[in-house]
């Protein structure tokens, strides 16, 4: 990451949208003094895994990069779900990348010390199963040695995997950051603390946010696995219980939470699967606010806020955040979204 | 098990898991059932200790920044977080041991690099998962190996007591910032033992003087245990 993209982040911006749809605009370390006692702040502590291996498809030769975008089951490093790109990085934009060489069942990819082979393709000439000769022990030294974490074109230098680690990275379970969270320090934290707003964590296998083709984009989020800690389903009914609010810090939380939840608001602890798109009338049980990045219509993180507020205030939102150039990507400035008042 | 403690399912890092004091460590975790990631730079060393203990071998140098955050993934991976971290890799500077004034800048920066950077950056990449473990009751420490050569000015060992002291130092201050995230810190003199890294530093000193890394092994596994139980409720406890 370049020096400059450093510095932004200590001056990063933060856009409030409350309750009523009233918005504000504070710099982001402003964070550390919002919220009431008694509220609760829940946080993605997954870790990025180096998710993108550059290689060579075996039998034609050609080079190949496959990024790794979801577990087949959680936690075994064997087998993965991957988007496959042809020739060139992450300089490329996803969009202009070229396609990889025809991919079918049982073609051998080399990545470096790691060997793959496709199991199957999934209606999409990028879009397969792989799975890895080796144990999982050595698979998982092998994506730590030559694995890079996945980048997008808007970010030439090569990210290293301490610029995509969160400071509260835990398990490295993710394949792409979950980057509201960078939006968090642990002086953060230590202020919550010492005002009595309480902070806990689940891990969430963040997934690929985008894959440059419009057919894929339109079928993320992929299924994703998540692990409620009972410290954390603990927190929540705690919370609940004495009227604090719960605050997602990310995508990723609300779709953990909102998939483990009970009727009452509290949620299941243990390990569970978030699938599909929340969107518009989804009924949020759990989650009363959230922190994330400036998203694009169309994308399915954008289409999430709109099951915490109506278009009349995303409009403005949208408006606000040109109007102020707050920015997009994943290193950028953040909204937070205070789910409307019924 | 040695001494009847019971650390099943406990998830410890140790570095420089393959000689002297870390090597102990690594076969008294182990032989008590705690879950054991260990590191060291040699393939051939590390894949033996691992064979010999059942623990999970890592190879890296802590030195090297570039290996450090790849070592932090495969300790949170295979032991899916972790509960305890000790930060025993050290360097003596130069060998035979130099006085200040004979050792060069390069000398003193790798006994830094080895014994305060390494540590810190370890430290930092899996200080997430250590407080990760401390909110859900399992309670975490990290244990930085000292020595008296941080506090007492030995001729000869600039380079290490320099870098010893920096160590000391920054456990004390971490700490202090850690308390409320449920992270316990220590740092631990282990005392002269009958070590490689010792013999290097005193070729001449008798091995019958000097105190059997085993035995500090275990005083290391009691302090942590006691470390645990202070901090946390639901922490493991001996069946001892």
């Amino acid at each position: 990451m370049t020096a400059a993209d450093r510095i932004d982040r200590r001056f990063a911006k933060l856009l409030v949208a409350d309750a009523d749809g009233a918005i504000s605009h504070l710099p982001r370390a402003a964070l550390a003094s919002l919220f009431r006692p008694g509220d609760l702040v829940v946080a993605n502590d997954a870790a990025t895994l180096p998710a993108s291996l550059q290689g060579v498809h075996r039998s034609t030769g050609e080079p190949i990069e496959a990024r790794l975008a979801g577990w087949l089951s959680f936690r075994d490093p064997l087998r993965f779900v991957a988007i496959a790109f042809g020739a060139g990085d992450h300089r490329v934009p996803t969009e202009d990348r070229c396609p990889p060489s025809p991919l079918s069942a049982g073609d051998q990819l080399e990545f470096g010390p790691l060997v793959a082979s496709v199991e199957c393709l999934l209606n999409h000439p990028r879009l397969v199963h792989i799975g890895f000769a080796g144990s999982p022990a050595s698979v998982v030294r092998g994506l730590a040695r030559h694995g890079r974490p996945i980048q997008y074109a808007h970010v030439p230098e090569r990210l290293r995997l301490w610029d995509v680690w969160t400071k509260i990275a835990a398990e490295p379970i993710a394949f792409e950051a979950p980057s509201a969270a960078f939006a968090l320090d642990w002086r953060t934290l230590e202020r919550w603390r010492d005002r009595g707003v309480n902070f806990a964590a689940l891990s969430h296998a963040a997934g690929l946010s985008s894959t440059g083709d419009a057919d894929l984009d339109r079928r993320l989020p992929f299924d994703e696995f998540y692990r409620i800690p009972h410290s954390c389903a603990a927190a929540i009914e705690a919370a609940k219980s004495r009227s604090g609010r719960v605050i997602a810090i990310g995508t990723s939380v609300v779709r953990a939470l909102e998939s483990a939840a009970n009727a009452d608001g509290t949620v299941r602890a243990g390990e569970g699967r978030a699938s599909g798109r929340i969107a518009r009338g989804a009924p949020l049980r759990v989650v009363d606010a959230m922190l994330t990045g400036v998203h694009q219509p169309g994308e399915s993180h954008y289409e999430l806020l709109r099951a915490f507020t109506d278009d009349g205030v995303l409009d403005h939102v949208r408006a606000a955040v040109e109007e102020r150039d707050y920015r997009a990507h994943e290193f950028g400035d953040s909204l937070l979204i205070e789910r409307q008042a019924a | 098990m040695l001494n009847n403690i019971d650390l099943k399912g406990m998830r410890i890092a140790v570095t420089g898991g393959t000689s002297g004091l870390g090597l102990a460590l690594v076969r008294n975790l182990a032989a008590s059932r705690a879950r054991v990631a260990f590191v060291a730079r040699r393939a051939q060393l590390v894949e033996r200790v691992s064979r010999e203990t059942n623990a999970c071998g890592i190879v890296g140098d802590v030195g090297l920044k570039e290996d450090v955050h790849a070592m932090a993934l495969e300790i949170a991976w295979n032991l899916s977080g972790l509960d305890v971290l000790i930060n025993n890799a050290s360097s003596l500077g130069p060998t035979p041991l130099k006085l200040l004034a004979d050792t060069e800048c390069e000398e003193l920066q790798e006994a830094l690099a080895v014994n305060v950077l390494g540590p810190f950056r370890l430290t930092k990449a899996l200080f997430g998962a250590l407080a990760a473990s401390a909110r859900e009751g399992r309670g975490a420490v990290v244990i930085n190996i000292s020595s008296d050569a941080a506090i007492s000015a030995y001729p000869g060992w600039g380079a290490y007591g320099a870098a010893k002291a920096a160590l000391t130092h920054m456990t004390a201050i971490w700490a202090e910032e850690a308390k409320d995230e449920g992270v316990r810190f220590l740092s631990l003199d282990p005392g002269d033992m009958n070590t490689p890294l010792h013999a290097l530093a005193v070729p001449d000193a008798d091995p019958a003087t000097l105190k059997r890394p085993e035995d500090a092994a275990q005083e290391i596994v009691l302090s942590m245990l006691a470390a645990l139980r202070e901090n946390a409720p639901l922490a493991l406890s001996p069946s001892a």
